[in-house]
């Protein structure tokens, strides 16, 4: 599936901020197997002083803009053309999850897509023994690794409500949890914690969700901003797998990926905004529009 | 000396009872109770003195460490309590060639721990070929993302190192841990030495002690060889005051003549790394970095750091700073990276450690698991990825078996259930050295840190070091954690040391160099620092004024009108020492607090001295009268601040803030008081309150006896340009030191900050003690504040 995609960022200040630098994580990774980027552009208004691009360590596109002159407004427009391939369906079987700690344990890789990054605490997701212990419980040693995955994701989909008004991008992903409410990235940090408590590798995705449902299915929630998920890692053979559980679904021709990293962190759409020279509004807005060929 | 080193030695009265503890080497006496090379000068020194004598000698090491104002505060200390200096005066004596020894195996650790960082970000060999496990580095805090395949400016990861080291049993050095993460300790090497010169000033100038001046020289100017523009300046990158070595930040930026410079400071500005100063954006392209790693960007590093500067790390990634050492070294800070360490010299270095690390296990691996569970009764076990012992950051670990901290279960389940994030290190034991207790020389554990710094031409070695010596004879290095002294470290050659010291150095005719830009945040600090001194000495004033008046002749609407000055203050009339008075205090000594690198050391001890006498006396002091004689006391003493600043401070920008910041006070607070108590409507007596609290009785009476009118008091407070108490007087001192501060900016250009201070001073002096009714004050008050506007606008951006 070929999707027209649009995102804008933008921040209203209050009273003029003064300059600022800025660091953009918004343009679709191209990882060449999950999907194609064809075309892209990243647009910032006003016009900055200086722009960078260049990709960070897990190969996420990143911009980084400065802007001198004092302003009262900043919007950051993407617009890109990507292809998103169909996903293909999981083995039934795998590596067993009680082999998993073996198989790390002689890992040699810490490139990009080595799993060893995602295995511990992160700056957004800190040890939490409530999570590990809700996986825990759904896991029995004879489980492949994509089964208690899958098993994991699926619990936490019936276990926790979707509310955009609970949370906001600030809140500990363990009193979301207690809460058992919040949204994408919420859930997904929730559904790391999980994972990482019983010794899953597993990543936080941020993208885009197909916004228009196809005909007859319902709509997917978080479609108005961008969204999030998670990429879990099986074993050598099957590598890694991505799912939503916000939607209980695995991530597929309808998640377009922007970046991966560890958690929101570093992945955050923008970074290094104004956030004490007065009050400020933002708004994110997203449009994701398959392309009929 | 005419006594050669190896001389025997006769016992002494002081060491005539001392005896090394059994089995434990020692680093004065040998087993036979004979004294070891480079010690006999120092104990014979020590004999001759007598207790009294001695007494005294150390006495005046302890008085230059307070006077210094140098403190200490316990790592993981919670109540962030500043604790006196524990000097031991007795230093530890290493002859040269035995420090030549770890000169060369430190040297040789120096070498591959840069080897090892360059390949953990760079080539990746020791992870792909299994000499490092990869968990270890994957998971590891410290291993900073953006650092992999970035390669540092100098081409150098690695340029100032800390070693702890110790002597084991067998005699032989160990390295206990090392320090690549801005390390801490060369600078406390340096107050020690300084107080040990105080001490023992006749040794220092008869025995070959080697002096530690040098080894700063030869770093410094090794910072100054890494810039690649000459105009650009080199700082120390500092975490700021609330750090637990802020302290030894500054007294290396002031002996060494660096800027001591904060996140705050720098800015990325062009493609460059600036720093904001006075006159605008400076380059920096070289700093000695204090501040972890973790926290140098918030954009890419930890998103909630307040401490570093938004794209540093590009600037790092661009090769236009130079970082030493740079972002990411703490990595060789882990624990279990000892472990490796020694197989990986062989691989890196070909051939084995020269100085052999503390024996270390990481249960990641079955094998080495198994031999820490069976052995863990002669084992530290602990957290693999710290950087810190665990019992210095509170985590769950083990010693000699027991479990420590917050543990659940037996050890054997916790290192199962952890395997794979725990390490076990073998529990050393330590040499000891003499400590003077109780008139008598006692055998105490020790370790030594030791410094070396990258210059153009090799690693450099601080002949010298940071000794800590243990608080009872227990000599494993795991007592060392609770309290204990510090003392010098003496290395001694045959030949005297012709080396000059860094403080009085000469060389040929010295030329002045160019005023360093001061830095926008330093100049802030300054200001407020003397607004808040001014405002704390003008409201003694007025608390003095109203107390005096409770008990005798004050009449109710004067006290009325008074109280209300004082609370638009903060002021309570009800304590005798109000609290909102300490709390004006507390923020000048927080500001001197931020500025410690250019702010005299006798300053700061005079206005902490200040805020403490307010404490003591806040608990004591009764309203009226006696409130008003310890006001008085309070004011002497604040005099006593204002005299060491305006007689020893250097006339630099710095001190142009100053001035104008508390000069813009008076003259706010002067003219507040003139609104307030010369109106005509004013009540009985408050002319007369305005003289007191104005400090202008003496001159008022004898030029106008007795008489106080409106106009005489305006005359006087307002518009006499020679009494340093009236707002004239200020002003006209306010816009010489902006004339000043503008030349150094654009020289020869009017700006609006000249323009505001010329045209409130000039408004003043067209105005008679007529024309100045309430309105007129009020106009020109409202003036004062808009030039303040100005000059942030124009300074402090």
């Amino acid at each position: 599936m070929i999707y027209d995609i649009t995102l804008r960022l933008s921040y209203h200040y209050d009273s003029p901020a003064m300059g600022g630098r800025h660091l953009v994580c918004i343009r679709p990774m191209d990882d060449g197997s999950d999907q194609r980027v064809i075309a892209s552009l990243l647009e910032v208004e006003p016009r900055p002083d200086e722009e960078l691009n260049w990709k960070d360590f897990f190969q996420n596109n990143m911009m980084e803009f400065n802007l001198h002159a004092p302003h009262e407004a900043v919007s950051v427009l993407l617009r890109a053309r990507v292809e998103r391939f169909p996903a293909a369906a999981l083995p039934a079987d795998g590596l067993l999850i009680g082999d998993l700690p073996a198989v790390l344990q002689r890992s040699r890789d810490i490139g990009p897509n080595a799993p060893l990054h995602f295995l511990s605490a992160s700056f957004r997701v800190p040890q939490d023994a409530a999570m590990a212990q809700f996986a825990q419980a759904l896991i029995t040693a004879d489980m492949s690794v994509q089964a208690a995955v899958l098993a994991v994701g699926s619990a936490l989909y019936r276990h926790m409500r979707f509310d955009p008004k609970a949370t906001t991008v600030d809140t500990p992903a363990g009193e979301a949890f207690r809460k058992r409410h919040g949204v994408c990235q919420d859930f997904s940090h929730i559904m790391i914690g999980c994972l990482r408590g019983v010794g899953i590798p597993a990543a936080y995705v941020s993208g885009f969700l197909r916004t228009e449902p196809p005909p007859g299915a319902a709509r997917l929630e978080g479609a108005d901003a961008m969204h999030a998920w998670v990429r879990a890692w099986c074993g050598p053979d099957l590598g890694w797998i991505e799912f939503d559980p916000t939607n209980d679904v695995l991530a597929g021709e309808d998640h377009v990926v922007v970046a991966r990293g560890r958690d929101y962190s570093d992945v955050a759409p923008i970074k290094g905004m104004m956030r004490s020279s007065g009050r400020q509004k933002s708004r994110q807005a997203v449009d994701m529009i398959p392309v009929l060929d | 000396m005419t006594e050669p080193l190896s001389a025997p030695h006769q016992a002494s009265r002081l060491t005539a009872g001392y005896r090394p503890l059994p089995g434990v080497p020692d680093e004065m006496m040998d087993t036979s109770g004979a004294l070891r090379p480079g010690w006999a000068p120092l104990v014979d020194h020590l004999s001759a003195r007598g207790p009294e004598a001695l007494a005294e000698d150390f006495g005046r090491g302890t008085q230059h460490l307070a006077d210094a104002g140098v403190f200490f505060r316990n790592h993981g200390d919670a109540s962030l309590a500043a604790r006196d200096w524990p000097f031991s005066a007795v230093p530890v004596v290493l002859p040269e060639a035995e420090w030549q020894g770890l000169c060369e195996g430190l040297i040789q650790r120096a070498d591959l721990l840069e080897a090892v960082v360059a390949d953990l970000y760079g080539e990746n060999r020791l992870i792909a070929e299994g000499h490092l496990p990869a968990a270890l580095i994957a998971q590891n805090p410290e291993w900073l993302r953006p650092m992999v395949g970035v390669r540092p400016k100098s081409g150098n990861y690695l340029h100032f190192l800390a070693f702890e080291v110790g002597r084991g049993p067998d005699g032989r050095w160990w390295v206990m841990s090392d320090r690549t993460e801005g390390p801490s300790g060369a600078g406390f090497a340096l107050e020690n030495r300084v107080a040990a010169t105080r001490v023992f000033p006749e040794l220092f100038r008869n025995m070959p002690i080697r002096r530690l001046a040098g080894f700063f020289q030869g770093y410094r100017d090794a910072l100054y060889g890494l810039r690649s523009d000459p105009n650009s300046r080199v700082g120390i990158f500092t975490p700021g005051p609330l750090t637990d070595t802020y302290f030894e930040q500054a007294y290396i930026a002031r002996y060494l003549g660096l800027m001591l410079l904060e996140g705050e400071d720098l800015i990325v500005d062009q493609g460059q790394l600036k720093m904001r100063t006075i006159r605008g954006l400076e380059p920096v392209d070289v700093l000695w970095r204090r501040l972890d790693g973790l926290w140098a960007d918030p954009l890419e590093l930890r998103e909630d750091s307040q401490l570093g500067t938004p794209g540093l790390m590009t600037m790092v990634r661009q090769g236009k700073v130079t970082m030493a050492n740079a972002l990411g070294v703490g990595v060789l800070e882990t624990q279990a990276l000892m472990a490796f360490l020694p197989k990986i010299s062989r691989l890196l270095m070909g051939g084995p450690l020269k100085l052999p690390n503390v024996a270390t296990w990481w249960c990641g691996q079955a094998a080495e698991r198994a031999h820490v569970a069976a052995h863990s009764h002669k084992m530290m076990i602990g957290p693999a990825l710290a950087t810190r012992m665990p019992y210095e950051t509170g985590a769950v670990h083990a010693i000699g078996g027991k479990m420590k901290g917050e543990a659940k279960g037996s050890l054997q389940d916790w290192l199962s259930a952890n395997a794979a994030g725990l390490m076990g290190k073998e529990l050393v034991t330590l040499s000891t050295t003499p400590a003077y207790s109780n008139g008598t020389l006692v055998p105490r554990p020790m370790t030594i840190r030791l410094f070396l710094a990258r210059t153009p031409t090799g690693w450099l070695v601080m002949p010298g070091g940071f000794a800590r010596i243990g608080a009872s004879a227990d000599a494993s290095a795991i007592a060392m954690r609770k309290g204990g002294m510090v003392a010098d470290v003496w290395v001694v050659g045959k030949e005297p040391d012709t080396g000059l010291s860094l403080l009085h150095r000469a060389q040929g005719p010295e030329t002045r160099p160019p005023p360093e830009p001061l830095p926008a945040r330093a100049a802030d600090n300054l200001y407020w620092l003397g607004r808040y001194v001014e405002r704390s000495e003008g409201l003694m004033r007025m608390v003095r004024a109203y107390q005096a008046r409770l008990e005798s002749s004050g009449s109710v609407p004067l006290l009325a009108v008074m109280q209300a000055r004082l609370e638009a203050y903060g002021i309570s009339v009800e304590e005798p020492l109000p609290k909102g008075l300490l709390a004006t205090l507390a923020s000048a000594v927080y500001c001197a607090n931020q500025i410690r690198d250019r702010f005299s050391v006798d300053g700061y001890a005079a206005l902490k001295d200040l805020e403490k006498s307010m404490q003591r006396i806040s608990r004591t002091a009764q309203p009226g009268n006696d409130s008003a004689l310890v006001m008085g006391v309070l004011l002497r003493k604040i005099a006593g601040f204002s005299g060491l600043v305006h007689e020893n401070m250097y006339r630099a920008a710095g001190w142009q803030f100053l001035t104008i910041g508390r000069a813009l006070e008076r003259a706010a607070m002067t003219l507040e008081c003139l609104i307030a108590m010369a109106d005509p409507e004013a009540p009985e007596g408050s002319l007369e309150a305005a003289i007191e609290i104005g400090d202008s009785a003496m001159i008022h009476r004898r030029r106008h006896a007795l008489l106080s009118t409106r106009e005489t008091v305006i005359d006087l407070l307002a518009l006499d340009e020679g009494n340093p108490r009236a707002v004239q007087f200020q002003l006209d001192l306010i816009q010489r030191r902006v004339a000043a501060l503008t030349e150094m900016r654009v020289p020869g250009q009017m700006t609006e900050v000249g323009r505001e201070a010329l045209g409130l001073q000039t408004n003043l002096r067209l105005q008679t003690p007529a024309s100045l009714d309430r309105a007129a004050l009020e106009d020109l008050r409202r003036q004062v504040f808009s030039f303040a506007d100005a000059l942030n606008r124009t300074f402090i951006p």
